[in-house]
């Protein structure tokens, strides 16, 4: 059996963000990189079914610039096996349906039996591209899944999905694209063992060009990015708690009309 | 009509519309200046939730009933819509956000080959094209997209948007479009329901009380959800808390949880890490209660009361409870 799982680099979540001159990105420096953490639940899940059924392998899979190497390392010091790193600065501007073709004909040429990622990435908070490579890939999906176990036959695998007020439980045909919630499991911690054994996995750089990807431009530009405006000052109520609490009621009918 | 503006229907799951498709139709009707549509794929609609639609602002509400429509499954909803999309051409395709919704609307966006902008705080005309504004970074940066064709599909971020006032006695028309539902996939198991708490879900909560490490420990959480009883609030958690495994993840606030824009939060024993303020920064009144008057939260608050929560809740429990039986 093959899992494939989509990982992508973003800013920690730590980092105070700023916009760059153009006002179209970023600014990058001083930004520490990390896996998005949703993608860590599918990495993490990924090698749970490897060591519960054996035979697996795991290959994780990212697009985007040379740093995106780190990423794919430190997943394969959690345990994956190899990785594959869409690297092509023709996809710098990718949109979400633009990562979707690109990481579906990856998944393509891998063919695994499933695919796992986070629920969304926490730079664009879009969290479009597990169904958009499901839809790409004709493949059924599930999204924000909290728990999942394949059948032993490996033609379907269980899985919970969060929905309002509930889990709905069901079986998806493999292959299938389940998106992954938080809950789903505690992600490991990679071993001074694990980080050395990274160095010696493969991490296979691709082009657009080598994916049968045709040049595009996005449906989705981003026409400018902005800081939020700051709030307006506020202020702490001072005295006793009964008088504080008195004011902050009074406060919030009256001058905020809140409630 | 090729002008349409189409709302895609979130119900109850009991033939009801939510009542975020007041805030969907209203901006839809802000921006197409009328021409709008409901797009209702259930298992059953009750002839009140048209009448509702309707009220709301919708000129038609395209039915499609049946059984295989619920649960919900893309691969069953994402055909029908994109069949009826080739046939009817509306210029936009608006949703709230919700679990469903979510998905569906980024598979449709692939089907389609167009962008989808996900929870939108604003949208508004530039000329004659569309421009939406988005929380990126977990709403530490704003984004202004646009759209290379039509439809363009957007997501609404619920309590963000001026709700439609409904109009008694205005009608949608309903029209039940012949469409192949496609079979279903993904075979439902079992659906387990969360138990209870009575209080509003938090996304879509217009209060949200949030306890953090100040709350001390599990047990102390009832009296925040007296309070939340009393005014009507849904009640979250800050990472803190629920790494701790004091309230299930799903109640968790902030980058890597749920982010939210009530009118009104409340956040007791909340420090205000910048992952937690990541999601709820947007909501319109922020109240503070912190032992430490150097907790982060204080600079983005509204009100504060630096005390001890457990002394101030009680007393805000009882403060509120006389002013709400007045």
């Amino acid at each position: 059996m093959k899992i494939a799982v989509l990982v992508k680099q973003v800013p920690d979540t730590a980092t105070q963000m700023k916009v760059a001159g153009t006002a179209k990105a970023i600014e990058t420096a001083g930004i520490t990189w990390i896996v998005s953490p949703y993608d860590e639940y599918a990495v993490e899940e990924a090698l749970r079914i490897r060591e519960k059924r054996g035979q697996v392998e795991v290959v994780v899979m990212s697009l985007g610039p040379d740093r995106v190497k780190e990423a794919l390392r430190s997943c394969l010091a959690m345990g994956a096996d190899r990785a594959v790193h869409v690297n092509d600065p023709a996809l710098a501007e990718a949109d979400t349906l633009m990562a979707a073709r690109a990481l579906a004909a990856v998944i393509k040429q891998e063919a695994p039996d499933l695919v796992l990622t986070g629920r969304q990435a926490i730079d664009d908070d879009m969290g479009a591209v597990p169904a958009q490579v499901a839809e790409i890939l004709g493949w059924p999906c599930a999204y924000w899944i909290m728990e999942e176990a394949i059948a032993d036959d490996g033609k379907t695998v269980r899985i919970g999905r969060q929905v309002e007020g509930g889990l709905e439980i069901f079986d998806v045909p493999m292959p299938a694209v389940l998106s992954a919630q938080k809950g789903l499991n505690e992600p490991r911690y990679p071993t001074l063992k694990g980080i050395m054994g990274a160095k010696k996995k493969e991490i296979k750089d691709v082009k657009a060009s080598d994916l049968g990807l045709a040049a595009e431009a996005p449906q989705l530009p981003v026409v400018a990015l902005e800081a939020l405006p700051p709030r307006p000052p506020g202020r702490i109520i001072p005295g006793d708690v009964a008088t504080a609490v008195k004011e902050l009621v009074r406060s919030l009918r009256e001058e905020a009309k809140a409630i | 009509m090729a002008n349409a503006f189409w709302c895609m229907v979130e119900d109850d799951r009991k033939g009801t519309p939510k009542k975020v498709m007041a805030e969907v139709i209203g901006e839809a009707t802000r921006l197409a200046g009328g021409d709008v549509e409901a797009v209702w794929l259930t298992d059953t609609a009750t002839d009140d939730g048209i009448r509702q639609l309707g009220e709301w602002g919708a000129k038609k509400v395209w039915l499609i009933e049946g059984a295989e429509l619920a649960p919900y499954r893309a691969e069953v909803w994402v055909p029908i819509v994109a069949e009826l999309v080739a046939a009817q051409s509306p210029k936009a395709i608006l949703g709230p956000v919700t679990s469903r919704q979510r998905e569906f609307m980024a598979r449709l966006a692939a089907r389609l080959g167009v962008g989808l902008a996900g929870d939108c705080m604003g949208l508004a005309m530039d000329g004659d094209k569309l421009v939406g504004t988005r929380p990126v970074y977990a709403g530490k940066l704003l984004a202004k997209v646009a759209w290379a064709k039509t439809p363009w599909l957007a997501t609404l971020r619920p309590n963000v948007f001026k709700p439609a006032d409904a109009q008694p006695g205005q009608t949608a028309a309903v029209e039940r479009p012949s469409v192949q539902i496609p079979a279903a996939q993904l075979k439902l198991v079992e659906r387990r329901e969360e138990a209870s708490t009575g209080l509003p879900e938090l996304t879509e909560a217009e209060i949200v009380i949030s306890g953090g490490r100040g709350m001390k420990g599990p047990e102390n959480y009832v009296i925040l959800e007296e309070l939340g009883g009393i005014i009507g609030a849904a009640v979250g958690a800050s990472r803190a808390a629920v790494d701790a495994g004091w309230r299930p993840h799903r109640f968790q606030i902030g980058q890597t949880g749920r982010t939210i824009s009530p009118k009104l939060y409340l956040g007791f024993g909340v420090s205000g890490a910048i992952q937690h303020l990541a999601g709820m920064r947007t909501s319109k009144v922020i109240v503070a209660v912190n032992k430490d008057p150097e907790a982060p939260i204080f600079k983005i608050a509204d009100y504060g009361i630096v005390a001890d929560l457990f002394e101030v809740v009680p007393q805000l429990t009882q403060e509120f409870k006389r002013l709400l039986e007045k």
